[in-house]
């Protein structure tokens, strides 16, 4: 209790990092996935069109300028 | 701490991750879509004959449209985080659960968002050349992994410096490190400028100000919510949390008075 700093401490005790075997599998897929998800989000139909047409361009028109991605 | 955690950690981080979505949708209707209809005045006035043709109502692209873009972007980005959560908890230093999820946010607010704005800052319709739409997404995709790369070699450069400087002036080093970096990918990469001429300058920085108002929204509320779970999730033990969560429910609270 003499330091301010002493006290602080004992709060947060070292905690265990989690294996980086036990990660990858998992941010590897999901990774890729919620990154497909942005993609389709953040630039199909613009830059690039996986879908033909301008429908989803078109839905998340007004998301894709608010949220800072190049639209049109 | 084994594939489990990773699981359970995923999942919070694509909830808190729509959590926060929901929030920085209630700030995007409220400041951005003024701005956008703002700026798609000035397009029709300006565009020479036929209105452009519309595909879906403006009514559905500014409440429906907007809805899906936002929480996917949102679910998405929790659930990333959450995933460089799982790598950053108890490797960064001697942060709690939540401290973890404050910082990594901050962070991820900074190399996700700010970085790449500041070189290729928000656009409103009519704003940008549609020839040049090709070009414009590869830099800021390019923008956007560099800023990421470059945060996570700071994040291990500090953690390798640390023994060394201490934690203190290993901080300071990686953080100017990352700072010139940054510059310097800045003074290389070609400069957009293609706002028309008589586009009105108030109507721009208010546009732009709210972009970063959403992920300003986003990134607090989903590192506060995100925290809050992860801290139950791994510590469920501090007496003082039981008494806090039988007084009330403060997740939604916490996050709202953030915002």
């Amino acid at each position: 209790m003499a330091h301010p700093i002493a006290t602080a401490t004992p709060a947060a005790p070292a905690i265990t990092p989690i294996s980086v075997k036990a990660i990858l599998p998992w941010a590897v897929f999901f990774g890729i996935l919620l990154m497909a998800l942005i993609y389709f989000v953040g630039a199909e139909q613009g830059a690039t069109s996986l879908i033909s047409g301008e429908d989803v361009h078109e839905w998340v028109h007004d998301g894709r300028h608010l949220l800072g991605f190049p639209c049109h | 701490m084994n594939s489990a955690t990773v699981r359970s950690l995923l999942v919070r981080g694509m909830l808190a991750g729509l959590g926060a979505g929901l929030l920085a949708l209630v700030v995007a209707y409220l400041l951005g879509e003024p701005r956008v209809d703002a700026a798609i005045a000035y397009e029709d006035a300006h565009s020479a004959g036929e209105p452009a043709m519309e595909i879906v109502s403006r009514t559905l692209q500014s409440t429906a449209g907007l809805a899906t873009g936002v929480l996917i972007y949102g679910v998405s980005l929790g659930g990333i985080a959450a995933l460089a959560y799982c790598f950053a908890l108890g490797r960064v230093g001697r942060f709690s659960p939540r401290a973890t999820a404050a910082l990594l946010s901050g962070v991820a607010l900074v190399a996700v968002y700010v970085v790449p704005f500041l070189k290729y800052p928000a656009n409103p319709p009519s704003v940008g050349d549609p020839e040049t739409i090709g070009k414009r997404t590869t830099l800021y995709f390019l923008m956007m992994a560099l800023s990421v790369l470059l945060a996570v070699a700071a994040v291990i450069v500090g953690k390798r410096l640390a023994p060394r400087l201490g934690t203190w002036y290993a901080t300071v080093v990686a953080v100017l490190g990352f700072a010139v970096a940054v510059g310097l990918a800045y003074a290389f990469l070609p400069a957009v400028n293609e706002v028309p001429e008589d586009f009105s300058a108030t109507l721009l920085w208010q546009f732009r100000l709210a972009a970063l108002a959403i992920q300003l929204t986003l990134w607090t509320s989903f590192g506060l919510l995100f925290g809050h779970l992860a801290e139950r999730l791994l510590n469920p033990k501090p007496v003082t949390s039981a008494v806090r969560e039988t007084s009330s429910d403060p997740a939604p609270e916490t996050a709202a008075s953030a915002s």
